[in-house]
């Protein structure tokens, strides 16, 4: 009885955390011209996948997933390097101020964005890039500025988790290899590196879907309609077509997509990415 | 054993230039624009010419003549308790009831935290297709005809519960991990000792849960101080939606620049957050010391 009224409960919820996702799918379905007629709690009378063509066609996306992609993989790339030799060298070698420098890099990505853009968007108009690296001849406005933003952003993070499992690997292995005279880089990137494939996979899953739905710093970094990622180019999508929301659910339904495939294939890694995060030091 | 203190010339460049780095974009990126934010806050600074120190003038101006101040304290405070107080506890409920072996388990789980991977943004947009007053679902069930987004004494109400449908599932994810590196001996002590179920949760598993709560309550917090996407989704942050972080973005962006005045906005945000981010810390490093 008792185990009756459990489900009945949290199937209610479950299904109640669905439902607007649901619905976003059914508006997406559906004619502009029928449910402006009936709304959208309504029977369907025809059902159509033509708002996705034209959010694919009229919208541009595949452009702006191109944009995402150049964005996000050399910001996952950079951050997950750089973060976990530093994190090596935190946690595994005897560097002074080693722990001073873990509670700054933790820290730094704690703060709210906003305390960081007024400067950041200052000194970003202000750093002059060479054309074949941004068309507008500046920091502001370029892929490359979004790139190190994110990498800057995250990396504090990925520092702190990645500390937290090396201390876990037993000291002996980079012992051993100390004896027979290994370089702190073959330390690092043959012997250390390979055993912390389970927390790379949890943080690449987790910061691929952090990056990815990044609105802020592409809201305020760049300027040009159409270099900008997917996320924040779906604002546009609702400037042009401010009244269909149908095109809009199915825009909305086609920028979340990669995250919602890469949730369900990696749902284990992107749950131990958040929970490694939260977990003691 | 003492680790070997001594390195060779290579070993030197390559900790040199990791390192390096790693803190030139540290120091660049983020805690020189952190610190700048705090110097420009005390100028009238618009972005073209000399700036000129005018000390605590911005806020002053803050606090007394620029209208949308006080209802975005009055709504970031209101964010801030709705997600503490009614999304968090959800969370935590939704936790402690998919901790004990049940079928289906991870069907619930996985519904709950679907949210958690979309971006606000998204979360906004469909926010929409339930609240709009004229096809929104919501008064097509009750027959209202409420312009829920758009009436301004009322819409941060509906937006609010859209950003603890996602901020629920975070939680539950944080506490399901919590839950189970607590001692399963302790519930049993407790259950020999006659405690019901309710009484073994608050009087043990919850303070057994205190290190989790400390990390649970900061993340809550900085949540909502970055609350963000989705009023900007919605309606750009304007009336009724007012938060602290879109007037920082307001007052730099677009044509009549004020970086001094948008700076001491963030100012205030850094104050707070700063508070919590030491909790925090110390919470996590209190094990290594």
């Amino acid at each position: 009885m008792k185990r009756a009224a459990l489900h009945a409960f949290l199937g209610l919820v479950a299904l109640g955390w669905v439902l607007p996702l649901a619905l976003a799918v059914y508006a997406s379905l559906r004619p502009y011209a029928e449910t402006a007629r009936l709304g959208y709690f309504s029977p369907p009378e025809s059902l159509t996948l033509d708002y996705y063509a034209r959010a694919w066609t009229e919208a541009e996306l595949p452009k702006y997933y191109l944009n995402t992609l150049i964005v996000v993989l050399p910001a996952l790339a950079l951050t997950l390097l750089l973060a976990s030799f530093t994190a090596f060298a935190v946690a595994k070698l005897p560097i002074p101020g080693r722990r001073t420098l873990l509670i700054v890099f933790t820290a730094g990505n704690l703060l709210p964005p906003q305390v960081l853009i007024t400067p950041l968007y200052s000194l970003y108009t202000l750093v002059p890039l060479p054309w074949w690296l941004s068309d507008s001849m500046s920091l502001y406005d370029s892929y490359l500025g979004l790139i190190l933003i994110h990498v800057a952003f995250q990396f504090g993070f990925c520092v702190f988790v990645m500390a937290n499992f090396m201390r876990t690997i037993p000291i002996e292995i980079t012992e051993a290899a100390l004896v027979d005279g290994a370089g702190v880089w073959r330390r690092y990137w043959r012997l250390t590196l390979p055993l912390c494939r389970p927390v790379l996979a949890a943080l690449g899953t987790l910061q691929f879907t952090w990056m990815y739905n990044d609105f802020l710093w592409a809201l305020v970094l760049m300027t040009s309609g159409d270099k900008l990622p997917i996320t924040s180019a779906l604002n546009n999508l609702r400037g042009q077509f401010f009244t269909d929301h149908n095109l809009l659910a199915a825009g909305s339904l086609l920028v979340a997509l990669p995250t919602l495939v890469v949730f369900q294939l990696l749902h284990k890694h992107f749950v131990a990415g958040l929970t490694l995060g939260s977990a003691k030091g | 054993m003492a680790p070997n203190r001594r390195y060779s010339a290579g070993d030197r460049a390559v900790i040199a230039v990791g390192l390096g780095l790693a803190v030139a974009l540290e120091l660049a990126l983020i805690w020189g624009p952190a610190l700048a934010s705090v110097a420009l806050s005390g100028t009238d600074w618009d972005g073209i010419e000399r700036p000129r120190w005018i000390g605590g003038g911005n806020y002053a101006d803050l606090a007394a003549e620029y209208p949308p101040f006080w209802p975005a304290v009055r709504n970031n405070l209101l964010w801030l308790g709705f997600l503490a107080l009614i999304a968090a506890p959800f969370g935590l409920l939704c936790a402690v009831l998919l901790d004990r072996r049940l079928r289906l388990s991870r069907v619930y789980q996985n519904a709950l935290y679907l949210p958690v991977v979309l971006s606000l943004a998204v979360v906004g947009f469909i926010a929409q297709l339930v609240f709009s007053a004229d096809y929104g679902v919501l008064n097509a069930v009750t027959g209202l005809t409420t312009d829920w987004l758009g009436d301004s004494s009322i819409n941060l109400w509906v937006v609010m519960p859209a950003a603890g449908w996602r901020h629920t599932g975070y939680v539950m994810i944080i506490y399901l991990a919590g839950l189970k590196s607590v001692d399963p001996a302790l519930k049993e002590a407790a259950a020999i000792d006659g405690a019901g179920e309710g009484q073994t949760f608050f009087k043990v598993v919850f303070p057994a849960l205190r290190p989790v709560n400390v990390i649970v309550l900061v993340i809550t917090v900085i949540e909502a101080l970055r609350a963000f996407d989705i009023v900007y989704a919605i309606n750009k942050g304007r009336n009724g939606l007012e938060l602290l972080s879109v007037l920082v973005t307001e007052n730099i962006v677009g044509e009549a620049a004020r970086i001094g005045f948008g700076s001491a906005i963030a100012v205030i945000l850094l104050v707070i957050s700063t508070g919590f981010i030491v909790v925090y810390l110390s919470q996590i490093f209190r094990e290594d010391r």
